[in-house]
């Protein structure tokens, strides 16, 4: 009885992320009649194409049981370096390509004193928050910068019928899901985040997965940051300031847990990223006050931090009730 | 020969586990390792695994010199270690567990992905040779113990290695999981492939192996032949040692009568069942018993360090109903725990604040509590002075550069120094040389004479015998036997403890 209970219990833990968006969806779709139109579906998704991308990063980096809080200064000054080389007569593509660069850089120097003198990611990171946000400040004398038309056309542009934003956040969550999924590497990814120590002894090569879930992150935060900019045309100081902790709720929202070794990017991360845009567009469409959407936001962040830890303790009751049969 | 160790020693610090360890191991054998705990077959084990290396000694692989720089090394030489504790990934799936360091790929537009379906079919292969009926794509977590023993087993032979080590691979199988288990081995062997044994169930052990090995305190005491003539006892013997090296210095007071400590059918299934006692005043209670067999959790549990199910607890006649640390500790019972670098000490604190630690509450001033520094820690001073640890400073040097056995004085001198009438002390000379072992045993034997009791966790039976006015025998979570200071015996209290473990299995 007990066990049958457990088990109830627990599959509607598992499938919390599609039983909350789902409620959010009906919720607004009751509310408004403009929410459930296809032009509004599609632009959920466009709008929640450059979170959904950061999430991924994230994913990867939570399934080792670490955290990036950097991600948000990275996009930023992505954004920052990107509108410099354009505004000094760089072409366009390598301004592109500079910025995926700088984004990798940033998860390398993460990932170095991480791995190399063994400090938590969450203080390596908090730092890195700070420096990378300040030298995007300073880069940009604290002014917000225009980009040329340029950016904004390949925002709006489509290929077959598919708007460019859909079309990145595609190609992205495909490869990342191939990788978890269907390489060793990935496989070996959920090891670590399961028992550093184990895989370590099992002869796994731990420290050169953590030093590319940390690449793998940076590189997403700055393609993340790409694709926001060439929707928004300009970037302000304020560009992506809390991105860290919506990448970090979406990637939890979609199942992945902050423990390590549970969660995956599809269909887990890209749901919860598009539940959360679906709750800031339905918010906007129903006309709610303003000064409601960090309220609902932050219930949301909680519910799906009760959620994970639900789930946490369910495990590790079934795990005693297992050990006494 | 496949396998040659000759003279491998080996320290952990000042402590010496292995003192010169030699044997051989022939291809299509099975080699019996063993020894009480603590003997230094694990570190053999780890040795041969790549885990450790060996202070000096040479390993000789089919002739060749054989010194692994790390477990993959060791795996790719073609040694497998089945551990005790299982090295399993309970987020992943049977058939990834087998093959998460080299899945079987193939190739797509140039990425190698998993080849699941190989994967699969090679897993069902090897699921097969163990015996184990479970699909290949299930959750690891979903397991029980015995089938993922049985997997752990089925992913050492996924390398086709040419040695197997087993350490205690039938402790949480069944008499009939245990039997396929032992006819794997001998199709393993009739393969050619060398074995080592590890357990203490020395039926099992001589019925499979073809020689054994008995270790001592990191000696190899004595080896057996099949059909060379010897015993169950004699193998006991040989374990349990006359050895006097340590010896115990006399105390002459008898236990009074009266009950200090009284427990009462404590339970937390599956690890404790049903546990009563008695420790009397003036009284050294000792718990003797294997790994695993529930000594400690009855200690952490009464402490309040674990919860239980069932069962109460009496101090003094009078049932306890608050059954927590602080609690105990104002009562005037103390707990030293096994692990005293996690729960026992704060490495980087000096000698003085470690000891005052317990003490603090009894060193305050009436008015705001203040903490009388001076006062502390003159009198943590002199407790340490007392237990003689060898040090620079008593409030400079972080405890953390000193050795185990002055740790151990330390904690033991901070529990002595809030004046306790019980003491528990769970493992206390574990890993610490001959002579801080002397000193500790005779602060026990002064605090024992000052009216005070101890409860002594100890899986040295020597200590125990040396220590004890009584000693309890415990087996799979349950007192199988108790043994008073007149009628001691070494031979009787081992077989307590492994002989009725043997009658638990089989029912």
């Amino acid at each position: 009885m007990k066990v049958i209970q457990a088990r109830s219990i627990r599959k509607v833990l598992d499938h919390s992320t599609l039983i909350l968006f789902a409620a959010i969806v009906i919720t607004f779709g009751f509310l408004s009649s403009q929410f459930f139109t296809f032009q509004n579906l599609s632009n959920i998704l466009i709008q929640s194409s450059s979170l959904a991308i950061i999430a991924t990063g994230m994913t990867f980096v939570l399934l080792t049981a670490g955290i990036d809080l950097s991600v948000g200064s990275t996009m930023f000054l992505a954004g920052v370096v990107s509108a410099k080389m354009v505004a000094w007569g760089s072409p366009l593509w390598l301004a592109c390509v500079t910025v995926l660069l700088v984004g990798t850089l940033y998860g390398l120097v993460n990932a170095f004193f991480i791995y190399r003198f063994k400090i938590i990611p969450f203080i390596v990171t908090l730092a890195t928050f700070y420096v990378g946000r300040g030298f995007g400040l300073f880069l940009s004398e604290t002014r917000a910068m225009n980009l040329p038309e340029g950016f904004l056309k390949i925002g709006s542009v489509s290929i077959l019928g598919i708007p460019f934003p859909v079309l990145v956040l595609g190609v992205v969550i495909l490869s990342a899901h191939l990788a978890l999924s269907k390489t060793q590497f990935g496989r070996q990814i959920y090891a670590v985040g399961n028992n550093a120590e184990k895989a370590r002894k099992a002869g796994m090569p731990v420290d050169r997965i953590l030093l590319s879930v940390y690449l793998i992150c940076g590189f997403c935060a700055a393609l993340g940051g790409l694709v926001a900019i060439a929707q928004l045309g300009a970037v302000s100081p304020t560009f992506g300031k809390q991105s860290e902790f919506m990448a970090i709720a979406a990637a939890i929202l979609g199942g992945t847990s902050l423990f390590g070794g549970k969660g995956n990017v599809f269909p887990g991360t890209l749901i919860g990223a598009v539940t959360i845009q679906s709750i800031q567009n339905g918010l906007v469409i129903v006309n709610a006050n303003p000064y409601l959407y960090p309220l609902i936001t932050g219930a949301v962040i909680f519910l799906i931090v009760l959620i994970d830890s639900l789930r946490h303790m369910q495990e590790v009751k079934s795990r005693r009730l297992g050990a006494s049969f | 020969m496949l396998l040659e160790l000759k003279e491998i020693k080996k320290s952990f610090g000042q402590v010496r586990v292995l003192k010169g360890v030699s044997f051989t191991l022939e291809a299509g054998k099975v080699l019996g390792l063993v020894g009480e705990n603590g003997a230094g077959k694990s570190t053999l084990m780890n040795i041969l695994g790549g885990i450790h290396k060996p202070s000096s000694g040479e390993v000789f692989l089919e002739g060749k010199a054989f010194a692994p720089q790390g477990p993959t090394v060791s795996l790719n030489s073609g040694i497998a270690l089945i551990h005790q504790e299982l090295n399993l990934f309970p987020n992943l799936t049977v058939f990834e567990n087998l093959f998460v360091k080299n899945f079987p790929r193939k190739s797509v537009a140039g990425i190698k992905l998993i080849d699941r379906r190989a994967a699969i079919f090679r897993a069902k292969e090897l699921l097969e040779q163990v015996g184990l009926d479970i699909e290949p794509d299930r959750i690891v977590e979903s397991l029980s113990p015995a089938q993922r023993q049985l997997l752990e087993i089925a992913k050492a032979l996924s390398s086709s290695p040419r040695i197997i080590i087993f350490d205690e691979p039938t402790t949480a199988l069944t008499r009939h999981e245990s039997r396929r288990l032992f006819s794997l081995i001998n199709d393993l062997r009739s393969n050619g492939i060398g074995m080592i044994y590890i357990s203490h169930n020395l039926e099992d052990v001589i019925s499979l192996s073809d020689d054994i090995a008995v270790l001592r305190d990191g000696e190899f005491i004595n080896g057996y032949t099949k059909g060379g003539g010897y015993s169950l006892g004699s193998i006991i013997r040989d374990m349990v040692g006359r050895d006097m090296d340590q010896f115990f210095p006399d105390r002459d007071n008898i236990p009074r009568t009266d009950h200090l400590l009284e427990v009462k059918n404590l339970g937390m299934a599956p690890i404790v069942n049903g546990v009563s006692f008695v420790a009397k005043k003036g009284e050294v209670l000792g718990f003797y018993g294997l790994v695993g067999a529930g000594r400690s959790e009855v200690a952490r549990c009464i402490y309040g360090l674990d919860s239980f199910e069932y069962g109460e607890v009496l101090w003094n006649g009078m049932r306890v109903k608050t059954l927590n640390p602080a609690a105990w500790i104002s009562r005037g019972v103390a707990f030293l725990t096994e692990d005293r670098r996690e729960e026992g000490l704060l490495l980087d604190q000096s000698i003085e604040k470690n000891v005052a630690l317990a003490s603090l509450g009894s060193f305050a001033s009436a008015f705001l509590r203040r903490i009388k520094r001076k006062d502390i820690n003159s009198a943590a001073k002199k407790k340490a002075e007392a237990t003689r640890v060898k040090c620079d400073s008593f409030d400079g040097q972080a405890t953390s550069t000193l050795s185990g056995g002055n740790q151990q004085k330390i904690v033991l001198a901070k529990w002595l120094l809030t004046d306790p009438k019980l003491l528990i002390l769970d493992e206390p000379t574990k890993g610490i040389d001959v002579g801080a072992k002397h000193d500790i045993y005779e602060l026990v034997n002064e605090l024992v004479g000052n009216g005070s009791s101890v409860l002594l966790i100890s899986s040295e039976l020597e200590e125990l015998l040396g220590m004890c006015d009584r000693i309890l025998v415990m087996n799979r979570g349950r007192i199988s036997a108790e043994f008073a200071k007149d009628v001691f015996n070494r031979e009787a209290i081992l077989e307590s403890a492994l002989h009725v473990m043997e009658e638990a299995i089989g029912a």
